[in-house]
């Protein structure tokens, strides 16, 4: 046992030294290498890009806080309309907020059979995995808010397009992080099912979602926050909500600024609302009803 | 040189170390003994300031250690290396860079995140790995070896602190014997060599007898017995491992020899 003797190794520590020094010059070469291509890409192409720009970086940059603090102003001034304001987009945020669930109920359905269909050691059809991989790359690829356009054009404006719209990005984008965790879940139960006979339905519903099911909550949860935005954005291009009203309101310019503030307001409060939500609910699943 | 007093640290309404009192004048070699759930974990993470304690001080030369916040506590934490019992190493990390992480108190974090160590502690790095004897593993990833190596990784990166305390919690509970031998054995050594205090949590007997100078017995939180090995008893172990007249010190025992004895297989049985 050559591991268990104590002491002095004479034959080459110096080769050893040597050896590991080379080793941590090579690295902080490739180091240096990278940083430095990193910091030159990153300074040319900051250059090229504020060419490019018509309004120039430099110039516009202390114009940043004129809009906000334009906003800022006008709401001040006309705060006492403010909480009615609040009460009277009440509505078209309820509508976001559906829009949001709805889109990620059925994309978290759609993003289970997606990622246990292009898991290995899971999938229903092996050969089939790529498939349904790509499947979902696509589905994530393409911005929620191309799809909500081809459907608006198609269906007409309203909520199911975005619905929709959002719901297909939801299964594309869940599919991608439910197959990362059903990789690591342990197929000793599944197996152990299938040697009762058990079919693939029974052997996923009992066998790998008991497993999964707390990361799997978790990150519907989280990306119930992702859509809640998301479906404000795509207000803006029709689909109804707090993103119609606020383009309404921001496109109008000054005189209607506390109608953008208070449609700000809500958004942030709801946002902040959902995600202290769905944190306490994701803590208490990744660490156990104890906490 | 090191004073503990009342040294207490709660749970709840659970008592992990009950008011403990320790004075040491001179570096020696610790064993601390007891069952697990005893609270020896406990009071050496309360050294190394890996948890605060409830109530109590601790005292280091003159300097009240017990009360350091930010950069002070972090200062006396390089000085009090700490051994775990599953070695705590980075296991994706080269073993040298792992046994240079003790120079991490004296760095800062541009230069560890670009690995800009100086070419004089790597060269120590080396050169206490050569010390433990597990120099040629220099270059490999620590996950790669095995758990004595491991542990001795561990101990090299202890040293790098050079540090006045070495606390060792539980060094060799995931040991085989032989792998058990060359750790505690390390530990001896540098006590005797380098004068560093060692202060090691062992749950058998036979190794606090073998390696220590003092050993201290814990027993649901409270100190109950602080001498030197000769002065444990058979009775004075069973007051520590609240064990009945069945109870034989070879029962705890992990060395090879006493193994094999039948008579010890019998007390195994019926611990």
């Amino acid at each position: 046992m050559t591991d268990a003797s104590l002491g002095s190794t004479p034959r080459g520590l110096d080769a050893i030294r040597d050896s590991y020094m080379a080793q941590v010059h090579r690295r902080r070469l490739y180091g240096g290498l990278a940083l430095l291509i990193f910091v030159v890409l990153m300074a040319s192409g900051f250059n090229i890009a504020d060419d490019r720009n018509a309004g120039g970086f430099w110039s516009g940059l202390h114009q940043i806080g004129d809009y906000p603090a334009d906003v800022l102003s006008e709401a001040w001034e006309k705060r006492a309309e403010l909480p009615g304001l609040i009460v009277k987009f009440f509505p078209a945020l309820v509508e976001t907020v559906n829009i949001a669930a709805v889109s990620t109920l059925i994309g978290a359905i759609g993003g289970l059979f997606l990622s246990l269909l292009g898991t290995r050691g899971l999938a229903k059809w092996p050969r089939l995995i790529p498939l349904f991989r790509r499947i979902s790359d696509m589905m994530r690829a393409v911005p929620e808010i191309v799809i909500a356009l081809v459907l608006i054009f198609v269906l007409g404006g309203g909520p199911v397009p975005a619905m929709i719209a959002i719901a297909i990005h939801t299964a594309g984008a869940l599919g991608k992080m439910f197959s990362e965790v059903a990789e690591n879940a342990d197929l000793k139960p599944v197996e152990g099912l299938a040697s009762t006979g058990a079919t693939w339905s029974q052997r996923m519903l009992l066998g790998v979602l008991p497993q999964v099911a707390p990361n799997y909550v978790s990150y519907a949860l989280l990306r119930f926050e992702i859509n809640i935005r998301a479906s404000a954005i795509l207000g803006f291009v029709g689909a109804g909500g707090l993103g119609y009203e606020l383009r309404n309101s921001m496109a109008w310019g000054p005189g209607r600024f506390d109608e953008a503030a208070a449609i700000f307001i809500l958004l942030f409060g709801t946002i902040v609302f959902f995600d202290q939500l769905s944190s306490r609910y994701r803590n208490r699943l990744t660490e156990g009803q104890g906490q | 040189m090191l004073r503990i007093e009342t040294l207490t640290k709660r749970f709840g309404d659970k008592t992990a170390v009950d008011a403990a009192n320790i004075a040491v004048e001179r570096p020696t070699m610790i064993g601390i003994i007891g069952r697990s759930g005893a609270g020896k974990s406990t009071l050496l993470r309360m050294l190394n300031r890996l948890s605060d304690a409830t109530e109590g001080t601790i005292t280091f030369e003159g300097e009240e250690v017990s009360s350091l916040r930010g950069a002070a506590k972090r200062d006396w934490q390089s000085r009090c290396a700490m051994i775990f019992q599953q070695f705590n190493l980075v296991p994706r990390m080269d073993v040298v860079s792992n046994v240079l992480h003790g120079t991490l108190n004296k760095r800062s974090t541009m230069a560890t995140m670009f690995n800009l160590y100086p070419q004089a502690d790597i060269h120590r790095a080396i050169e206490i790995l050569d010390r433990l004897g597990i120099a040629e593993q220099a270059p490999k990833r620590a996950e790669a070896l095995s758990g004595g190596q491991q542990q001795r990784v561990a101990i090299a990166r202890a040293l790098m602190q050079d540090p006045k305390i070495i606390l060792a919690d539980e060094p060799i509970a995931s040991l085989d014997p032989m792998n058990a031998q060359v750790v505690m054995q390390s530990l001896r050594t540098i006590h005797e060599e380098d004068g560093r205090m060692v202060i090691a949590n062992l749950h058998t007997l036979d190794t606090a007898r073998r390696y220590c100078d003092r050993v201290i017995g814990m027993r649901d939180g409270r100190i109950v017995f602080d001498g030197t090995p000769a002065q444990l008893t058979t009775g004075a172990a069973r007051d520590i491992y609240g064990a009945g007249a069945d109870f034989s010190e070879d029962a705890t025992s992990t060395q090879i020899e006493t193994l094999d004895r039948p008579e010890v297989r019998k007390a195994k049985a019926l611990v």
